[in-house]
């Protein structure tokens, strides 16, 4: 099977960009990545975006971003998944490239958040949810994960401070990030006074929205090396689903489908949890950063808030996350965030990471979710020449 | 305005009507034709007591457009007593009063509606089964 390799990478600040609109967002994270590659040759353009069609009644994104980008004529569409549209649209190009189609495909993931105002922005974000089923309930994506996290915080007999160890990693990540909404640390303090929005979550266990670009061009691995001074190869790339309603679940402290397609990706690339340096994984929610770590093998259920507890998560803990603020505070850019993340782990595995290295960070995964896990999308990086120490296995469907 | 969407689901709403899959007997609501346990059709319509308990809750303070007014509200996952969860409001109840496992039942209240002049969409919610003992 073809092997796919990242060739170059970009991003826009996560903030409120008034001043900006979707369209030159995509194209500043585009243009970088092309400066980065060294390459203008495109075959393809995979736009992940979320709510353009709610917050900025624009929708036919990739005919708009193609020629916005100069790229007239070429192959675009958008790719929508929620918040895990950015890595659906990256598990696309690579799709594309595997089936020796498309030699060169560029990722834009784009969410412009702030052309509309606070209960306008819930109102679309509820579009995510089961429309007659939960929404109509006037259940959030918040109440969803709240719903998860009173039924962890019972089971297991915890309490809401147990989870701080998540929220004040990524603050401490993000202060070394020039590209995160959020440069300040959180002492533990203000997180047991954080201003409830769907009790039990607070404001600091909540991401925060806001606009935001980032953008990857990626190629076969065997051209790879001339296009790129350092490529990063994709080694396993997996989507997966589940019931979009979290009351249809059988188990709602179990993200199938981020089980399913870690265990998929992972297998792919011949690598089990043990050898995954860092994990940049979809901390919405404290408690969806907990259930990945749970459902990716990293901890057994109920015990994936111990890797916080214990300081496991840090840069030079067991498992890093949220290397550079993660969706917490480098900020959650609704369908950028996937490509976000992907975006990180290259600048780990290319050694490029500065004060929010990983140190020898070699193998990295990236889980990016929609809404509260209906997608899972999940991809194993790799550097260059790394070799597994198991067979990799390609996907068959 | 989304008059026949909510018209057509108008037995899921005023009467909690799933469905129970002729394969291997487990009761669905909300209805989907096909069986989430063991996908066969399942197209039997079954009429739910509305009896169940709390399985998990939470009170929303930052609401979606259509909800501000009446913020705060609680929203629950209802076990019901033939299996499935159901998302809810729960209504008669403070949410300081609210507990785990607290047994509730299926009232018909108002959910939402469409500005002042709209039309106004009614639906199942919860309620504390002791209120009416
Ligand atoms: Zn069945």
């Amino acid at each position: 099977m073809t092997n796919v390799s990242i060739i170059g990478i970009g991003q826009t600040e996560v903030r409120e960009h008034w001043d900006t609109s979707l369209r030159h967002l995509a194209w500043y994270a585009i243009e970088a990545a092309l400066d980065d590659a060294i390459t203008t040759d495109i075959d393809a353009i995979y736009v992940g975006n979320m709510l353009a069609g709610s917050l900025s009644r624009q929708d036919h994104l990739g005919a708009l971003i193609a020629d916005f980008a100069g790229m007239r004529g070429r192959e675009a569409i958008t790719v929508e998944a929620a918040d895990a549209s950015g890595a659906a649209a990256l598990r696309q190009a690579v799709l594309a490239i595997q089936s020796g189609l498309v030699q060169t495909a560029l990722v834009v993931g784009v969410e412009k958040m702030t052309d509309q105002t606070g209960s306008a922005i819930g109102h679309a974000l509820a579009t995510t949810l089961d429309q007659d089923y939960e929404a109509v309930q006037g259940a959030t994506p918040a109440a969803l994960a709240a719903l998860m996290m009173r039924r962890y915080l019972h089971t297991y007999g915890l309490q809401l401070a147990d989870f701080a160890g998540f929220s004040i990693n990524a603050h401490r990540n993000a202060a070394h990030n020039p590209y995160a909404l959020f440069r300040h640390p959180l002492p533990p303090e203000r997180f047991a006074a954080g201003t409830l929005v769907a009790a039990p979550v607070t404001l600091f266990d909540q991401a925060p929205l806001a606009d935001g670009a980032a953008a990857v061009i990626v190629t076969h691995s065997e051209r790879a090396m001339d296009m790129s001074p350092h490529p990063v190869r994709i080694a396993g790339s997996a989507l997966a689903t589940d019931t979009l309603a979290l009351h249809d679940r059988r188990d709602i402290l179990w993200l199938a489908a981020a089980a399913e397609s870690a265990q998929k990706a992972m297998r792919h690339a011949g690598i089990t949890p043990a050898g995954i340096h860092l994990f940049e994984l979809h901390d919405a929610y404290t408690i969806l950063a907990a259930l990945s770590l749970e459902a990716c093998g990293f901890a057994p259920p109920g015990q994936g808030w111990q890797l916080a507890r214990d300081g496991q998560i840090g840069l030079d803990g067991r498992i890093p996350i949220s290397t550079f603020g993660g969706l917490k505070a480098r900020g959650h850019a609704g369908g950028a965030t996937g490509v976000y993340q992907i975006v990180e782990l290259a600048r780990q595995l290319r050694g490029e990471a500065g004060e929010c290295q990983v140190p020898g960070a070699r193998v990295g995964l990236a889980q990016s979710l929609g809404g509260s896990g209906g997608t899972a999308v999940t991809h194993v990086l790799t550097i260059d020449n790394f070799q597994p120490p198991f067979s990799a296995q390609a996907d068959r469907f | 305005m989304e008059v026949s969407r909510h018209w057509r689901l108008r037995t899921q709403r005023y009467s909690l009507v799933g469905e129970i899959c002729p394969n291997c007997g487990v009761k669905l609501f909300p209805p989907r034709d096909v069986c989430l346990e063991c996908e066969a059709p399942a197209k039997e319509l079954f009429t739910f007591t509305g009896l169940g308990e709390v399985y998990s809750y939470t009170t929303i303070y930052d609401a979606p457009a259509g909800f501000e007014r009446y913020v705060p509200y609680t929203v629950a996952l209802v076990k019901l007593a033939e299996g499935p969860l159901v998302t809810a409001q729960l209504t008669d109840v403070a949410a300081e009063d609210v507990q785990m496992g607290m047994p509730v039942e299926m009232v018909t209240r108002k959910l939402t509606e469409d500005g002042p002049e709209g039309m106004i969409v009614y639906g199942y919610k919860f309620r504390p089964i002791s209120l009416t003992a």
